[in-house]
């Protein structure tokens, strides 16, 4: 291997490496609690997620937040243990322990050392099943989230998401952030948290799911060990142990710009309710998306930033739920380019459809970008148990990752402009737009989206 | 804890490989040792400009670096802090030569393809991300006014990495070219290679990559000016106060700190945990959980390569003063100096450390991930495998050297506490806090 390199040309790599995804043991405790286990090696880590099917989508019409707050008090201490101690016990075995609510799920997760897995285990059962729900505890946590909401008022992006996904699910249980709306948690009890967390942490209708360096049979063990005598729940009184929500009725404005005088950018959202996870054109509109605004060479990034230098960069995507979730453009744009930048992204979503459909390089790019890169979302064991999340949330079939290649290298130019024809409708888009509405509006009011809704942050 | 083989190429680069075989991928890993610290006043931001136009195409490829990397199926990106700048690619094993090819062109070849238009360009992407990052966002000019008032002018801390808008707006092609030349070649740069490879083939194969590229010049030594000691103490509290578009009041109060591997860093680190990591620690009891007076609070050390910097931060909670938080925060501080901590409490922040050091192991590329530490080492101590001499650093921390290095770093009175408050409020500062100034 002597002699100068060929810099003429680039190397050509060879083929993408096939990808399996590590085999999924199923077993069920004695418990009742459903356990999904990864053999995962590497260095000695151990993720424990547990996985309940509901979100902040379960809000109540006229409590939203109360699920988040119910998954934010898990952790202030147990039935047997002070939340000093609680936390003391975490801590002391370097665990991190993270709640996390969706629109449709709530995980709970626990990262610890391998020789920490049992006891981690524990603690995670403790903090799911047997939260002390203290109501000093309940008042003081619920003042820091209104707090947050109160300095989220503040910050471009968070007022973005917030009135962009108000807008469009209007009146739906997509309609609101987790974290809810301040007259919403000042009407909250803390025996509205009893309630929901009886109602819905119902662990028998839930999954454990674990990833490490372990082998199947000692992950159940484990758990059995851990988990076998805890008291889970029976599904619910009603039977429904999943509601999926329905159609969201007509978005409640079409143009809304929020007034942030002086401000030197733009923080924009365009988009519309579009498909859910198990959608049939899941893999088209993955190849799509990359095309339009998916990655650093979309059409969108390349044209706003590396053309134009609008912004430090603008993404599109589509937020794939159990009911059709959005499919939005994000990005913050200098202020004087803002209605032009709003009228680009517009274009291009009519376009790819239609006027200007995929080049076969850029399907080429695309369709790569995925599949060759796809080995690299399984390198830890966390984002292994995220795979398994996604199986079970949208229950689909276990061999769903290692087809990812074969359906995305199937996806055709026409299948392409067939799917932005028909999924990307920019006339019936939602555009927010945070920023000078002095400077900003009458341009907006070019883009025949009627005048803008003037709403403050 | 971290295998690897390393060699010095006659250029002056070096050559670090890790060897991985769990999955078919490979991270390459390129320090730069070069940060806003290099920078001339007047001048601040290029260094991280630079990096942006590093991504912008090279002599033998001028279109662009992302796509052949994106249609190989990599992940790639880059950053710059005051000390160093990096840029990484996540590839598939067979796309190892592609990211070399990449990598060593834009070593060796890249002025010949920056012009004037793509440097406009991304100026003007960078004084966006100036504006999304700093700007428009609520407590963005904090790190500014710190930076300002813990460093004087001409002192290589004083400017953040963003760099001042005038200064982006002065630099020319000229300026980018010159600090290529000054920084960007193999003496001053070092490559990890790691993963899916074999280690012997592959120190061949990025000698052939990057031995042709003409060794440089060592890069001027960075000057502390003023006192001329890494150490510049006014020896006095410097308060100021920033009015912001806020909700709530946030008081920051930092200290100049030990550097990156000095003594008393890891110790500092320790505190900073003890203090505000967590519902159980310290200054999170007294003022968010208890005292019910802040609605968060965090500390941490800055370990950088001259000199580091310690920085607690709390919002107050609504009906609350910055000095109410600032009284409570400084009793804490007295009792961790004059008693010390639990032995506990030191255990329970090495237990985390300890993990952490693990859980850092996961990924091979990216930042932070393994071929990151491995030249982070390699450049900041000499010795890619300082990772076990890292983590003794932290085992050696006891109640003792808590208490001690607490005392001495952040005991006396020579701190920087800045008070950012709701437009027109600026009565909510501390009391006798001035104006601070940014830009």
């Amino acid at each position: 291997m002597s002699g100068a390199v060929d810099r003429t040309t680039l190397p050509r790599p060879g083929p993408a490496p096939s990808v399996r995804f590590p085999a999924i043991s199923t077993a069920r405790l004695s418990s009742g609690i459903e356990l999904r286990t990864v053999e995962h090696t590497g260095p000695p880590v151990i993720q424990w997620l547990l996985l309940l099917c509901h979100g902040s989508a379960a809000d109540p019409a006229t409590q939203p937040g109360l699920a988040a707050l119910t998954a934010d008090l898990l952790d202030e201490g147990s039935e047997r243990r002070s939340v000093l101690d609680l936390h003391g016990a975490l801590d002391r075995i370097g665990a991190r322990l993270r709640v996390h609510v969706g629109p449709d799920t709530t995980t709970l997760s626990l990262t610890t050392l391998t020789q920490h897995a049992a006891a981690g285990l524990a603690l995670l059962g403790e903090i799911a099943t047997q939260p002390r729900f203290d109501s000093a505890d309940f008042d003081r946590v619920r003042t820091l989230r209104r707090n947050r909401l109160r300095q989220m008022r503040t910050v471009p992006s968070a007022v973005a998401d917030r009135v962009y996904i108000e807008a469009l699910y209007q009146g739906h249980p997509y309609g609101h952030l987790g974290i809810g709306t301040d007259t919403a948690l000042a009407g909250l009890t803390i025996d509205d948290v009893r309630q929901f967390h009886a109602d819905t942490y119902r662990l028998k209708t839930g999954t454990l799911i674990a990833a490490g360096a372990l082998t199947h049979e000692r992950f159940r063990q484990i758990a059995d060990a851990a988990l076998g005598d805890l008291s889970v729940g029976g599904g619910r009184a009603d039977g429904r142990e999943r509601v999926t929500p329905g159609v969201p009725a007509e978005p409640s404005a079409r143009l809304v710009v929020v007034n942030r005088p002086g401000a030197v950018q733009s923080e924009i959202r365009i988009g519309h309710v579009a498909v859910s996870r198990r959608t049939p054109q899941y893999h088209a509109l993955r190849v799509m998306n990359m095309v339009l605004g998916g990655q650093f060479v979309s059409r969108l990034n390349r044209s706003l930033r590396e053309e134009k230098g609008y912004t430090y960069g603008v993404r599109t995507g589509f937020d794939f739920r159990s009911a059709p979730g959005p499919f939005t453009m994000h990005g913050s744009v200098q202020a004087d380019a803002t209605v032009e930048s709003v009228r680009e992204v517009l274009d291009e979503m009519t376009a790819l459809g239609g006027a200007r459909p995929v080049t076969p390089s850029e399907l080429d790019v695309a369709r790569a970008a995925l599949t060759k890169g796809y080995v690299r979302g399984f390198e830890t064991a966390g984002q292994v148990a995220r795979g398994v999340v996604q199986l079970v949330q949208h229950d689909l079939p276990a061999d769903e990752y290692d087809q990812f290649v074969p359906r995305v290298n199937a996806v055709e130019a026409a299948d392409v402009t067939s799917v932005a024809a028909t999924h990307l409708c920019p006339d019936q888009a939602v555009v927010v737009v945070v920023g000078p509405a002095e400077k900003i509006e009458g341009g907006l009011e070019t883009l025949n989206f009627g005048a803008p809704v003037r709403l403050e942050a | 804890m971290l295998d690897y083989t390393s060699r010095t190429l006659e250029n002056g680069l070096d050559v670090i490989v890790h060897e991985d075989h769990r999955s078919p991928i490979v991270a390459v890993n390129l320090w730069y040792h070069v940060g806003s610290k290099n920078e001339q006043p007047g001048r601040t931001g290029l260094a991280h400009l630079f990096e942006h136009l590093m991504f912008e195409g090279s002599a033998h490829h001028d279109s662009g670096y992302f796509t052949p990397l994106q249609e190989a199926g990599a992940a790639l990106n880059g950053s710059t802090n005051c000390d160093r700048t990096n840029y990484w690619e996540v590839v598939p094993t067979s796309a190892l030569e592609l990211a070399l090819w990449l990598e060593s062109d834009r070593m060796g070849y890249l002025l010949p393809a920056l012009t004037e238009e793509k440097f406009e360009n991304q100026r003007e992407v960078v004084l966006n991300e100036r504006r999304q990052q700093y700007e428009n966002r609520p407590y963005g000019l904090a790190l500014m006014a710190l930076m300002a008032a813990l460093y004087p002018s001409d002192h290589p801390y004083h400017w953040t990495t963003i760099g001042d808008t005038t200064d982006l707006r002065a630099t020319t092609l000229d300026d980018a070219h010159a600090f290529f030349r000054t920084h960007y070649h193999p003496g001053n740069a070092s490559v990890t290679v790691a993963g899916d490879v074999d280690t012997t083939r592959t120190l061949e194969l990025v000698a052939r990559y990057f031995e042709d590229i003409p060794a440089g010049m060592p890069p001027p030594r960075v000057l502390i000016h003023g006192s001329g000691t890494t150490d510049v103490k006014p020896n006095r509290e410097t308060r100021l106060v920033l009015e912001d578009r806020v909700e709530l009041p946030r008081l920051y109060l930092a200290w100049r700190t030990p550097a990156l591997f000095a003594e008393g860093d890891a110790t500092m680190d320790m505190v900073a945990d003890l203090l505000a990591g967590g519902k159980t620690s310290r200054l999170y009891r007294a003022l968010v959980r208890d005292g019910r007076i802040a609605t968060d609070v965090s500390a941490a050390q800055s370990s950088r390569e001259l000199t580091g910097w310690f920085c607690i931060t709390a919002t107050a909670a609504p009906g609350h003063e910055l000095a109410e938080l600032e009284q409570v925060i400084d009793a804490e501080l007295g009792a961790l100096s004059e008693q010390g901590p639990e032995t506990q409490e030191v255990e329970r922040s090495l237990a985390q450390v300890e993990a952490q050091f693990v859980y850092r192991l996961q990924t091979l590329g990216g930042f932070n991930g393994r071929s990151d530490q491995l030249n982070a080492y390699n450049v900041f101590a000499g010795d890619p495998g300082f990772i076990d001499q890292d983590r003794a650093r932290y085992r050696g921390t006891t109640t003792d050297s808590v208490q001690r290095f607490a005392a001495r770093q952040l005991g006396s009175g020579d701190r920087v506490a800045l008070s950012i408050v709701p437009q027109g409020e600026a009565q909510r500062a501390l009391p006798g806090s001035e104006l601070a100034r940014v830009s």
